[in-house]
């Protein structure tokens, strides 16, 4: 599945990071310790977390995550939506909680 | 090639530079994606420690033909004990620091897994040198 098909079906918001639409998401992490998700995370993976700082972000860019995917309605801060602008993950939001959204797209990745 | 990045204690804007720009460089020089991901995660724990724990740092990162030498060193508080500050989810960090997500105690962990050889020596009071060696080769 591609990010920007992830958007339609769960009518996420888009916040930033436009140009990586098209990426494909092989799988999901769902962490809010930056340690254990750079440990972690592969490669493609959506990243779902609360974390609203700049470095989710490079976290993400370094383990080239899909997208970022933040919960509960939270936004990114200021520093972390001018960094995204120049890369190419997207940042993403959700009022759903980590373990709706989590639920909902390990569904359709997997089909169950 | 020597390549030199400095570090702000409690500045996690910079935080991460130094690993974006040697990821660049290692896939310039087409090391193999595994391996870079390894180097990049024990450079990103070793930047943010600096951050997190130091007053101030540099990393020099020194690329060769087959292989790649990250040295961090700091101005800060050291570390007094090395073994125990090895363990996982052994952490000083504040609150603060926590509260973005880091401090759990596994970036020293995450390092020694992820690079060939690591070594830390530490002053208490002066501040830490920690030199991290990766072979390009594989294991
Ligand atoms: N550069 C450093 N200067 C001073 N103390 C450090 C440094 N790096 C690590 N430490 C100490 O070692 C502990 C464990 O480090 P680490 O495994 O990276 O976990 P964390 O950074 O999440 O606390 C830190 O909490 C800190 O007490
Ligand atoms: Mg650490």
């Amino acid at each position: 599945m591609k990010v920007n098909e992830l958007i339609e079906e769960l009518n996420l918001t888009l916040f930033c990071g436009e140009a990586g639409v098209d990426n494909e998401i092989k799988g999901g992490y769902t962490c809010d310790l930056l340690s254990d998700v750079m440990g972690n995370i592969e490669e493609g993976m959506v990243w779902i977390t609360m974390q609203t700082h700049q470095n989710v972000l490079a976290v993400a860019s370094l383990k080239d995550a899909a997208a970022v995917l933040i919960v509960n309605g939270y936004e990114p801060d200021g520093e972390m939506r001018e960094k995204t602008m120049e890369g190419a993950i997207p940042i993403l939001g959700t009022k759903l909680s980590a373990f709706e959204a989590s639920g909902i797209i390990y569904r359709l990745l997997h089909g169950k | 090639m020597v390549f030199r990045y400095e570090l702000e204690g409690g500045n996690f804007s910079k935080a991460g530079h130094a690993s974006s720009e040697i990821k660049k460089t290692l896939k310039q020089l087409s090391v193999d994606p595994r391996i870079i991901k390894r180097i990049v995660v024990a450079l990103y724990e070793a930047e943010v420690n600096v951050v997190a724990h130091a007053w101030k740092g540099e990393v020099l990162a020194e690329v060769e033909a087959n292989q790649i030498t990250l040295t961090l060193r700091d101005e800060g508080p050291g570390i007094p004990d090395i073994p125990l500050a090895m363990q996982e989810g052994y952490s000083t960090a504040s609150p603060a620091v926590r509260q973005m997500g880091f401090g759990a105690g596994m970036g020293l962990p995450n390092m020694k897994k992820n690079v060939d050889e690591l070594e830390i020596e530490s002053r208490v009071g002066v501040g830490t040198n920690v030199r991290m060696v990766t072979r390009f080769s594989g294991e």
